[in-house]
């Protein structure tokens, strides 16, 4: 693929349009949960999407690997060919602990299935110059280098006790096929259903998209998506699987992994007040502000969107800053909820504590042991 | 990757007829009908509402209502029936009461996106806060919403002659309300703010051309869209503002004594035609 | 400011024909003749001419000839005339330009370079003056299958079917609102789809509530992102509910109807107060992203009781394809695409002139899409965007089109003559205005006549044409690409029409 982006820029892939609904649910004291919650919650947003694509992320589900980077590798058409190259490679790379097909449930009906292959793996077995790198980003490179190079084989997730499942269907339908209520708990579940209008059959396509521990489910469509991924691109990260959360992905990458920005900052970037607030604001606000959208001007998410980044100890949900599209979030104990509608939340919660909408452009930062999601209900209805 | 996938319909699939629901999910006693929305589908729980007023029923209390749409839409009926009253019980989803036509509904719980878009006549009361874009291209009827509202409320709300839309809100609004406004009343009372503490929204009224906003509570002039201007309120306007104020205490059970010594102003538009220089004709 | 503009056009009166009887002078809305008795010669003022040729018709000796000024500053290639004098206008306003009719701009048309078919020898013509010829066409979505089942007397169809509604022929009158034109041209437009038995569009404007109980059953009614004249009666007095999201004129921006045009009955149907611009806004406010639309679509067939097909417009942009088979699986009957050279009131010129693709692209795009997604019967497409003549309408039907759009044809058909100041509120052929002078000078008796004669005239030539293919059903030619060839056109056009070249 490297080679067809030197040929001509006439040739990159064309994003996807989709459309969406999507739910997040995380347990701040850490307790790990079943998936019910997250599967009825989007089976009553059913409308939101068009059976073409669903997937859930889930963080926790590992606490026996938890030490390893859990590779959801899939290989589309079941290329055997594909998954012995990707062995070997993964072999030369990594110390591969374990690898077993993730359990799927025979009776349940999904379209095309790919064969979907669990790996973990421990970053040894570095050559030369890749001493220097850190875990993660010899993981990212390695990552990298499967999606451009190896056909037919594309990693849904790499990350530490995370796991990523996701397909062609109805998200429902996702949960079942992979039996995510009957075999696993975690403490976050990040759930979309999607409206695509293209390539079906394409698992690849669908949400979370997710790089290391990041997963990121979306609804809305980055109509910058050119301008920011020619921006990854001088990063070094390649834009593979045809959808524009990509881009998400690989920005909370750089910006927060890579470069150390906090997550009230980042959201900033993607969401940056406009100038007009800029200029009532104080010295030292204008001063950060205004470094942000200069520096940061090619990472500026434009077009309607809703995201919500989980990570482990975090989930955010963040809107476009003039709120295209909506975001709801609940709290009820321990538990909060992030939600595009906020009658899913009460299907699965029907007495929430605390209900609020934060303005655009507002991170809703939920934490690990804290009450920080609280901080946005400030300015919030 | 050439694979026909056909097409998967989410909002028809799996319907199940009118006459079968009946049955399970609503009972009809002289006049008044309830239905149980519980796993019922968006279409389900509307069919449900037409059955019923086909049936001259006039009075409908829909339960366990967990964001299904449109509820109230498709009551239209040119035969000119009596107006039904719809009580929802938790949480009905987007587009309530969108093209209302001259009935009457009342939630008890919170209501999402589209209140009574689009809506011609009619009354729509929400004991709890509502989501975004209430009351947009709104012609005519009363909408009540007891806490806050969102994004975009009020927007492109029309009036002709007699046929005056009214919104009042018991709460605030977040950003560009009353956006292109071209009638219509809208009152907001700002009860749940503290003292001295202004409203959040911005840029509102950008590009209104009619109708007005009466705000209870304070607004920095930054937060205004160009196009509006800031009066005090005269005998007329102080008589709409009582009018209005009565009626939402009517329905929320409140005293509207301490809201109208609240301090009130008048947002109207400065210009009918506030985008004339921006073409060269 | 003094005006540095030069004027566009010159105006030749030849003296010898012209018998001073004043018709040019009471004929121009823009006051450019007038009449000086002490020297009993008539003056011309070509400062405000704008070239709609009116005078010139209306004269009985035909002394008036009136032309474009066309090169006057140095030839230069790249500094045309247009854009100095726009320019200029800018300058001297700080404004937008606006503009009216459609593109003007030399793109390619893809329509003059794909020829068809005729049968010889293998296959007959078919004659049909005398054999019959059947244009009749649906429009709406079809189900998958008919499930029959015997019965006692016969078979039983047991498949509920979709609303659809039908056309006597495929071509359908474009959405000009009440508003954009006057009230007789839209009452022709209306009486005329009546007595063809197609169906008209109303556009933004509304429907007028005295003419919903006759011209209702064939009225198109758009529901626009400025809700204008939208209540449930409305919708329900129509056949098809038009959801608009955009059009080809102006993608990506709102509809413009400026306030010398919203006069007392347009403030009426609108809602709007009178003399305010009614600026449709760009997006419709609750639809931000494709499920939005799906929400929409739905709202309105539930306010239509299920009855009526939902269609949903939008204008050809890039990447079109993907587009309508996202608004097909959001629920819409209908996709209707209007390209880069559609018509409009009024739209910055460049909006009009910049943005946007060619529907035949566009369409062939979408056809070839849906086909591939195994969605194609779900939705009729209709093409729109200069549609010009009936072999256009034809070769738009052959790449895939279920139906065709007409606007600017109509128009001409009813005296215009694209002389693009439809914004101005002055057309001299009392069309696009409100002046209730100018439009007394349309009837709408005549301009109905003349608005049947232009469909009854393309059917038929649409029917010659069919019949010369051997075919004599118009449903054998939808999609049907073997029937056209490409002449003069490139590799990747000729791929992406899906078309051979002409030999091949």
């Amino acid at each position: 693929m490297k080679q067809q982006y030197h040929q001509s820029e006439r040739f990159t892939p064309d994003k996807e349009l989709q459309a969406c609904g999507l739910f997040g649910v995380m347990d701040t004291s850490g307790k790990c949960f079943g998936g019910e919650m997250a599967i009825n919650a989007i089976k009553n947003m059913k409308v939101r999407g068009n059976g073409l694509g669903g997937g859930f992320g889930v963080y926790g589900l590992y606490p026996d690997y938890k030490e390893y980077y859990a590779l959801h590798i899939m290989y589309q058409d079941k290329n055997q060919a594909a998954k012995r190259l990707v062995e070997e490679y993964l072999k030369q790379n990594f110390y591969v602990v374990y690898d077993e097909e993730i359990p799927t449930d025979p009776g349940v009906n999904v379209f095309q299935p790919p064969l979907v292959w669990r790996y973990f793996v421990s970053p040894t077995h570095r050559k030369g110059a890749e001493d220097t790198m850190t875990d993660d980003e010899y993981v990212v490179s390695k990552v990298m280098f499967v999606n451009i190079n190896i056909e037919d084989a594309y990693v849904f997730s790499s990350g530490k006790n995370v796991g990523v499942f996701k397909g062609v269907g109805f998200p429902e339908e996702i949960a079942a096929y992979f039996m995510l209520d009957k075999l696993y708990q975690g403490y976050i579940w990040t759930v979309h259903s999607r409206f695509p209008t293209n390539t079906p059959g394409w698992w690849g396509g669908a949400h979370p998209f997710g790089i290391l521990d990041w997963t990121v489910v979306h609804n809305g469509e980055i109509s910058s998506y050119g301008t920011n991924r020619r921006f990854l691109e001088m990063h070094d990260y390649y834009c593979t699987l045809y959808t524009d959360t990509e881009v998400v992905a690989y920005a909370v990458d750089l910006l927060m992994r890579k470069q150390g920005l906090p997550i009230e900052i980042v959201s900033r970037i993607f969401a940056p007040p406009l100038w007009d607030a800029i200029k009532l604001m104080s010295e030292k606000d204008k001063k950060l502000y205004t470094a942000l959208r200069t520096v940061y001007a090619p990472l500026l998410l434009n077009g309607p969107f809703t995201v919500i980044v989980a990570h482990h100890n975090e989930m955010i949900g963040l809107t476009d800053r003039i709120r295209l599209r909506p975001l709801t979030a609940g709290a009820k104990g321990d538990l909060v909820f992030l939600s595009s509608e906020e009658g899913s939340i009460r299907a699965v919660c029907p007495d929430l504590d605390l209900v609020w909408t934060p303005p655009g452009g507002e991170p809703v930062v939920v934490r690990l042991n804290s009450k920080d999601h609280l901080l946005s209900t400030n300015k919030s209805i | 990757m050439q694979i026909k996938f056909g097409y998967r319909d989410n909002f028809l699939c799996e319907i199940r007829p009118t006459g079968e629901l009946c049955s399970e999910y609503m009972c009809v006693d002289c006049g008044k009908a309830v239905i149980d929305a519980q796993n019922l589908k968006h279409k389900e729980v509307n069919d449900l509402c037409r059955e019923a007023m086909l049936n001259d029923v006039t009075d409908i209390t829909i339960n366990n209502v967990f964001g299904q749409r449109y509820i109230g839409t498709r009551l239209y009926n040119p035969d000119k029936r009596p107006p039904v009253t719809i009580t929802i019980n938790k949480f009905p989803g987007n587009d309530l009461g969108v093209f209302l036509d001259g009935h009457r509904i009342i939630v008890n719980g919170n209501a999402q996106d589209g209140v009574g878009n689009t809506m011609n006549d009619g009354e729509i009361v929400v004991h709890g806060r509502a989501g975004d874009v209430v009351a947009m291209a709104m012609r005519g009827g009363k909408i009540f919403i007891r806490d806050n509202v969102g994004y975009r409320c009020a927007i492109h709300m029309k009036e002709f002659r007699d046929k005056l839309p009214v919104l009042v809100i018991g709460g605030t609004a977040q950003d560009f309300m009353g956006e292109y406004m071209a009638g219509g009343v809208v009152v907001m009372l700002g009860l749940n703010l503290k003292d001295g503490e202004p409203h959040r929204a911005n840029y509102i009224g950008t590009g209104m051309h009619g109708g007005v906003i009466y705000l209870r509570g304070h607004v920095e002039p930054h937060q205004l869209g160009k196009e509006v201007g800031v009066r005090e309120l005269d005998e007329k306007d102080w008589r709409t503002v009582q009018t209005h104020v009565h009626e939402y205490c009517r329905h929320f059970d409140k005293d509207p004594a301490p809201i109208l010594t609240g301090r009130f102003i008048k947002l109207l538009p400065v210009s009918r035609r506030p985008y004339g220089n921006i073409y060269a004709y | 400011m003094y005006s540095y503009q030069l004027p566009e056009f010159i105006i030749d009166r030849a003296e010898d024909r012209c018998i001073r009887c004043r018709v040019c002078e009471r004929q121009c809305a823009n006051q450019v003749h007038s009449y000086d008795v002490e020297l009993d010669k008539m003056f011309s003022g070509e400062k405000d001419c704008v070239g709609c040729q009116r005078c010139v018709v209306m004269c009985p000796t035909l002394a008036l000839n009136v032309r474009p000024r066309t090169s006057d500053y140095r030839p230069n290639a790249s500094w045309t005339r247009d854009k100095m004098q726009n320019l200029k206008k800018q300058a001297e306003t700080g404004g937008v330009v606006l503009t009216g009719s459609g593109n003007d701009k030399p793109y390619r048309i893809y329509w003059d370079h794909l020829v068809l078919n005729a049968s010889q020898v293998t296959n007959p013509s078919i004659d049909p003056l005398r054999e019959p010829m059947e244009l009749k066409t649906y429009l709406g979505r079809k189900p998958d299958a008919v499930k029959v089942t015997r019965g006692e007397d016969g078979f039983d169809v047991e498949t509920e079917s979709f609303p659809n509604v039908p056309l006597k022929t495929p071509l359908v009158f474009s959405a000009m609102s009440y508003g954009a034109i006057s009230y007789p041209a839209y009452l022709s437009l209306a009486a005329a789809a009546k007595e063809t038995g197609i169906l008209f569009n109303t556009g933004e404007g509304g429907l007028p509530e005295h003419m919903r109980r006759e011209y209702g059953g064939n009225a198109i009614v758009q529901c626009a992102s400025g809700r204008f004249g939208v209540d449930a009666d409305y919708l329900n007095s129509s056949q098809i509910v038009e959801i608009k999201i955009g059009q080809g004129a102006k993608p990506g921006i709102g509809g413009h109807l400026p306030g010398e045009k919203v006069l007392a009955n347009i403030s009426e149907t609108r809602m709007i107060p009178i003399g305010t611009d009614a600026l449709s806004p760009a997006p419709q406010h609750d639809i931000y992203s494709i499920e939005d639309l799906s929400m929409l679509i739905y709202a309105l067939k539930e306010a239509t009781n299920y009855e009526k097909p939902v269609s949903v417009k939008i204008a050809a942009v890039h990447n079109v394809a993907a587009i309508a088979s996202g608004i097909v699986r959001a629920g819409a009957d209908i996709v209707a695409i209007d390209g880069i050279r559609g018509g409009t009131g009024a739209a910055p010129l460049a909006t009009r002139d910049n943005v946007g693709i060619p529907m035949e692209l566009a369409l062939a795009a979408v056809d070839k899409r849906l086909r591939e997604e195994g969605i194609r019967h779900k939705c009729s497409i209709m093409a729109a965007g200069g549609i010009r003549c009936s072999a256009d309408a034809i070769k738009a039907i052959a790449l895939g089109a279920d139906g065709v759009y007409i606007g600017t044809a109509a128009l001409i058909a009813m005296g215009c003559t694209l002389c693009q100041k439809c914004y101005t509120g002055k057309c001299n052929w009392g069309i696009t205005t409100q002046n209730p002078f100018l439009i007394k000078r349309l009837n709408p008796e005549l301009t109905t006549r003349r608005l049947v004669n232009l469909i009854k005239s393309w059917s038929h030539e649409i029917q010659e044409m069919l019949g010369g293919m051997g075919i004599n059903a118009i449903e054998s030619l939808r999609g049907n690409r073997d029937h056209l060839r490409g002449v003069g056109l490139e590799e990747w056009e000729l791929n992406v029409l899906g078309v051979k070249g002409a030999g091949e």
